[in-house]
């Protein structure tokens, strides 16, 4: 297994910066927007852009949130694979909101599928929109296309990318894995 | 990747510590999931369960079928008063009968006890065992213990107490292997016509004496005195059994510590508990019935997921 870097922790900082400066010209002070960041990896982005956006653009009160879609997902008892679990916390009321979902990676779009379905055990949002930080061009299943994205990369089936986290790997950077 | 040991969930007998703390774990999520505005998930949308009740039940069988429900599952519904159970069909027949309509799991109660355990022999389908006579029940005893973990954080340590009609309980069964496998310290107390002769083998302590026992104990799981199985009196009158072994308000208020109380209903107001100990904040009883869907979603999941597609 070998694999290539595709973006080292500066240029994840500056593509963090620019999603973040996005988000704010789309939704100023947040006052109607909820982030939710998707498990399992989702939830690494979604906490670093909110802190991002309190701390450097001084914007307050972000509700934050974390999605977990495994028993919303369409591929149960089909894989080798059990599916396990990861924790749901959403402590405020999304009906009308406008939700923007954060995932790391965009592949064939079936966890976002599954998120939309998801979100509305917990109400009826008014719009939500998807950032993601990696878009992998030509590999979607469904209809699924982010508002946001960090970066395009074209990956062939074999291949895969990881995104690692100073909090979590001890890094920021994405790879290119090759089998 | 973690899974369950077993196929079938027919006594807590037959699992191990990890798929306990598997389940656990997964219980947790769902009872975050049933707590939300729409209850609601998919992921059992393909599966068919049926539920045999051979037996009378309430809040087993109701628990069960919301488990379900919430999970999107078909349910099929069978109470054997109005089957041709009574026309003469063996259990094997019926549940055959049933499965031949492609139905993918079967939860049984039945007045025998290892009636799951035969069944599962002999039949292509996964089997949750809802009570088998007076064996095990091991769903009761997963939501018990499930309950003692939300409540005092971990079952580990713990010393529990089950009061009462131990000779009849199937629920006493699979919760003294459910609170040994996670390492509490277990205790029955009960009239000694109601103590089954050779429990002590199971490696439980034994004690005659309500107040001892709930002195020693963090838990009091208080069982039903089961009138219905009792072919010849086990004691003189239920007024001595209650003053002996029933538990109220002021007997709790004169120990040491305050304990919580568990019951797996139905409650006998009056006779095991006094209603000001079933409604005090010391008793987890109405905890003990949400748990049951969780726990009871968590063990349907995990046996769906190990069916082939």
């Amino acid at each position: 297994m070998s694999q290539k870097l595709l973006l080292n922790a500066k240029e994840v900082n500056i593509i963090l910066h620019r999603l973040a400066c996005q988000l704010i010209e789309n939704h100023n002070d947040f006052s109607n927007t909820v982030l939710i960041g998707l498990q399992p990896r989702g939830k690494f982005l979604a906490n670093r852009l909110a802190e991002m956006l309190k701390t450097h653009y001084k914007i307050k009160n972000i509700p934050l949130g974390h999605l977990d879609i495994t028993f919303f997902r369409d591929d149960f008892r089909r894989g080798e694979k059990i599916l396990e679990a990861n924790t749901t916390k959403i402590d405020f009321i999304v009906e009308n909101k406008n939700i923007v979902f954060i995932d790391d990676v965009l592949y064939t779009g079936r966890s976002i599928r599954a998120a939309l379905t998801a979100i509305q055990s917990f109400g009826r949002p008014n719009e939500i929109e998807l950032l993601t930080l990696i878009d992998r061009r030509f590999s979607r299943h469904l209809p699924i296309q982010p508002n946001y994205r960090g970066r395009q990369v074209d990956a062939i089936n074999e291949e895969k990318v990881k995104v690692n986290w100073l909090e979590n790997e001890g890094e920021d950077a994405v790879y290119l894995i090759y089998s | 990747m973690s899974e369950l040991s077993v196929n079938h969930l027919l006594g807590i007998k037959y699992l191990n510590k990890k798929d306990i703390q598997l389940i656990f774990e997964t219980a947790d999520h769902f009872k975050e999931v049933i707590n939300r505005p729409i209850k609601k998930v998919p992921s059992l949308r393909d599966i068919t369960i049926a539920n045999l009740f051979f037996e009378n039940s309430t809040r087993t069988k109701l628990s069960f079928e919301l488990a379900e429900k919430r999970l999107s599952a078909d349910v099929i519904n069978f109470s054997a008063s109005q089957s041709s159970v009574k026309k003469g069909e063996t259990l094997i027949d019926t549940v055959n009968n049933i499965l031949s309509m492609k139905v993918d799991m079967v939860v049984m109660r039945h007045p025998n006890p290892g009636a799951g355990v035969f069944l599962s022999q002999h039949v292509d389908a996964s089997i949750i065992n809802a009570g088998d006579g007076a064996h095990e029940h091991p769903t009761q005893a997963l939501l018990d213990s499930y309950s003692i973990r939300e409540r005092l954080g971990e079952v580990r340590g713990k010393n529990v107490v089950i009061v009462g009609d131990v000779l009849h309980s199937r629920v006493a069964l699979s919760n003294i292997y459910a609170l040994q496998l996670q390492g509490a310290n277990v205790m029955v107390c009960g009239p000694k016509t109601l103590l089954p002769k050779y429990i002590k083998d199971l490696g439980v302590k034994v004690e005659t004496n309500l107040r001892k026992a709930l002195n020693w104990c963090d838990v009091a799981n208080m069982l039903r005195v089961q009138n219905e199985r009792m072919d010849i009196s086990y004691f003189p009158s239920t007024r001595e059994y209650t003053q002996q072994y029933g538990v109220n308000k002021a007997l709790l208020n004169s120990l040491d510590k305050e304990i919580t109380i568990m019951h797996p209903g139905p409650i006998n107001r009056g006779v095991e508990i006094t209603s000001d100990v079933a409604d005090s904040d010391q008793a987890i009883i109405l905890d003990q019935v949400q748990n049951g869907v969780a726990i009871r979603m968590a063990v349907i999941y995990l046996l769906a997921s190990k069916i082939k597609h």
